[in-house]
């Protein structure tokens, strides 16, 4: 037998059918061939930008800017630096996405439920909001929004007075801005150790239920823990708090808290936009838990609440999370549209004016991408970590 | 009370009607609007709200429109609604942009070229699809290029400069899915590559593009291209602005193909190994024919993110449909009509996007076949 093994051993094919040969040789074909593109790339780049007489490297980041931002959440004027600019620009977008994030989730939630709602007129009102807007380009609702309704509003003279001191007119909305007084700071403390103390409550309410399998009422007492305990302690320090209210004054308002309009228009664009993909999401997530899931719950005698809290959410959440995900990075980077409108986002300022006024157009570029790639993998660094904690755990 | 009692045998009773509340309109009503308290009084605040604002909406859109008119007077009477007659006057813009007005025939045959060639796909019987879709995706945009740019075939040549508007808007996003198709799929065949310089040059092609907004991308191949290439190369900016689209949507493209690709169930991988097939023939003929084939709604929905994306190049200076009406809506003849102008794009987007979505998921039903177990 042995002598046979050794005719049946499979022949060595010659080093060109052999494919870790053929591997290594298109590998190595494929880096010489991108090595070449991009060091031509590189060298084409910087003998054009000598020829145009563009300087090159991060020097213009120390130079004085020059122009000043319409909305800035630090400290700006025209002699702060290029660099500065980055920074208000980044903070902005941040500003944006943030708000955007949370407003449309809201609006994605309530849609999604009120789409597969047993009230036929709840539903079908959400299935044509989601299909009207969910088709129409997003550059077009912030058009439409900021030229055709924000910008018809009365204006400052004519301002409309919403009640509770905030002002809307063409220049934007105007909001009474909180002044803590001597004593506030006390809530303020007692509000944070309210939202800690809950943590641990629930945590040993859960252990207690496991143990025992005693309820505790987590959900009143740490209302009254955050917002009760507080709001006492308020009232018997008698109210320290009081309200700026805008004013007008002159050409425009004065104090309080100004919403530029740019900053409304994209804002509800995004919002309006974003939240119907949310709600298919969601729709989907809540479709994907099987019937019998309900039906189970029920004949367990859980309250419709407590099968929709217990039962229904967390299966529904993990088919919901993933493509909740992706949603919040295309809002983030949905948002640098602002420059179409001029709300001054890292696009506008920085890849906008900036770049005009220094002409560094590859180092702005790449700063630019670099903010945007950094906010979508760490979005989707801390959505996979969640995912996981998420996931149905399998036997 | 003369109550008749009847006795009947057991087995024997005739089948009582239904409740009268729970079948016909008011079954309906009770079921489905006033089915509880809460619900109620839903329904009556949605339909109250509805009362409040569809009927003036209404009124507006078509009761007290102005259909047409050659300037904006016919629009000033008193409680005149919508201004068609802005649209109406500025259509052929709105569709061709600043293109010749003797020459529409061009785009027009192009258009209908490519209506005619697509309406065999629809027809169940017709065997030569793929064939026919091959030509529409390899032939057809050359024919289209020379009848819109012109040049050869005794043709005028028309500059990019002079495209505008739908017909803009249709071409970007035309090249754009054209092209990034076969880039996404030698991509996403990369992606599932098992040399791994191959795999990580493709991802990382890949989660860059994914990464960044279009709009950066624009601004990029906008001002950073012509450095990138020797001096004397010319980039007009209609393509400056396709080569920005073809490299951003062929990395959406090679996540959709690589979706199909995953749902190929590894037997047929395998099986075209033990026939002996190399690795571009088992591509080639088994598996990317099945992978295409499921992921055609994908392609259909990526089709329409780009559609709508492509209003960005307005961002740039090109004047697709968006841009166009937006500066028509800052001409001094006909100020004050924005919301028409807007309302009007935003149509011609709806019925466009909505209708390919409903194809996709048309499609996606009909090709729900085999793999899913």
């Amino acid at each position: 037998m042995s002598d046979h093994d050794s005719d049946l051993k499979p022949s060595k094919p010659a080093i060109w059918n052999d494919p870790k040969y053929r591997a290594l040789f298109f590998q190595i074909i494929l880096v010489i061939g991108l090595g070449y593109f991009i060091v031509s790339i590189v060298d084409n780049t910087l003998s054009n930008m000598e020829s145009r007489g563009i300087s090159t490297g991060f020097a213009f980041l120390n130079e004085p800017s020059g122009f000043g931002i319409l909305q800035s959440l630090i400290e700006f004027d025209e002699s702060h630096t290029y660099g500065r600019t980055f920074f208000v620009g980044l903070l902005n977008t941040l500003l944006i996405s943030g708000l955007g994030i949370f407003f449309a989730t809201f609006l994605g939630f309530i849609m999604g439920v009120a789409r597969l709602s047993n009230n036929w007129i709840v539903a079908k009102v959400a299935t044509v909001y989601i299909e009207i807007f969910r088709n129409i380009p997003l550059l077009l609702q912030i058009f439409f929004w900021y030229f055709a309704v924000l910008a018809s509003l009365p204006g400052v003279r004519q301002s409309m007075s919403l009640g509770a001191g905030i002002e809307f007119n063409n220049r934007g909305l105007y909001v009474p801005s909180p002044v803590p007084e001597d004593g506030f700071s006390i809530v303020f403390w007692l509000f944070v150790i309210g939202i800690i103390a809950t943590v641990f409550l629930a945590r040993w309410a859960n252990k207690r239920q496991e143990l025992t399998g005693q309820q505790f009422p987590v959900f009143f007492s740490s209302l009254g823990l955050i917002f009760g305990l507080p709001l006492v302690v308020f009232l018997m320090m008698g109210s320290p708090l009081s309200w700026d209210y805008p004013a007008l004054k002159g050409f425009n308002f004065q104090g309080g808290v100004s919403i530029i309009p740019e900053l409304l228009a994209l804002l509800l664009a995004l919002t309006i936009y974003t939240g119907t993909f949310i709600a298919e999401t969601v729709r989907a997530g809540i479709n994907a838990v099987s019937h019998g899931q309900t039906e189970a719950a029920m004949a367990l005698g859980l309250t419709r609440g407590k099968t929709m809290r217990l039962i229904i959410i967390p299966q529904a959440m993990r088919v919901i999370i993933p493509p909740l995900t992706s949603q919040y990075l295309n809002l983030a980077k949905n948002s640098s549209l602002a420059t179409a409108i001029g709300y001054p986002d890292i696009v506008a300022v920085f890849m906008g004016t900036t770049l005009n006024q220094t002409g560094q157009a590859v180092e702005i570029t790449m700063m630019t991408m670099g903010v945007y790639l950094t906010i979508s993998l760490t979005i989707s660094m801390f959505m996979n970590w969640f995912n996981k904690r998420m996931a149905l755990v399998e036997r | 009370m003369t109550t008749e009692t009847q006795t009947y045998e057991l087995g024997n009773h005739p089948d009582l009607e239904p409740p009268s509340n729970t079948t016909g309109i008011m079954g309906w009503l009770r079921k489905n609007l006033f089915s509880s308290y809460v619900n109620s009084v839903l329904s009556l605040f949605v339909f109250y709200l509805l009362y409040l604002y569809i009927p003036p909406l209404i009124q507006w859109l078509f009761i007290d429109a102005v259909w047409t008119g050659g300037s904006r007077e016919v629009c000033e009477v008193e409680g005149a609604g919508a201004c068609w007659a802005f649209i109406d006057s500025r259509f052929t813009q709105f569709m061709y942009g600043f293109y010749p007005k003797d020459l529409l025939w061009r785009p027009n045959s192009a258009g209908l070229l490519l209506i005619a060639l697509m309406i065999p796909l629809f027809i169940k019987s017709f065997n030569y699809k793929w064939m026919l879709g091959g030509f529409i995706l390899v032939i057809y945009p050359i024919i289209a290029y020379f009848l819109i740019h012109g040049g050869s075939f005794g043709l005028e040549v028309v500059e990019t400069n002079k495209w505008g508007g739908l017909m803009l808007t249709l071409v970007l996003s035309g090249v754009g899915i054209v092209a990034s198709l076969p880039i996404g799929v030698v991509l996403a065949l990369g992606r599932r590559s098992e040399m791994p310089i191959v795999k990580s040059v493709s991802v990382v092609y890949i989660e860059f593009w994914r990464g960044v907004p279009l709009i950066t991308v624009l601004f990029m191949s906008s001002v950073m291209l012509p450095l990138f290439f020797a001096e004397g190369t010319d980039f007009d900016k209609l393509l400056r602005a396709m080569i920005g689209i073809i490299m951003f949507q062929s990395a959406y493209m090679a996540e959709v193909v690589r979706g199909g690709l995953q749902a190929i169930p590894k037997g047929q991988y395998e099986a075209a190994q033990a026939l002996g097939l190399s690795y571009w023939k088992s591509m080639g003929l088994i598996i990317l024919p099945q992978a295409l084939k499921l992921v055609i709604p994908g392609i259909v929905n990526t089709f329409i993110a780009l559609f709508k994306d492509t209003t960005l190049v307005l961002i740039i200076g090109l004047f697709d449909l968006l841009a166009i009406i937006q500066q028509a809506n800052s001409d001094s003849a006909w100020l004050g009509f924005d919301t028409e102008g807007y309302v009007f794009a935003a149509s011609v987007f709806w019925v466009f996007c909505f209708s390919m979505s409903r194809y996709s998921i048309a499609l996606e039903a009909k090709l729900h076949t085999g793999h899913k177990r």
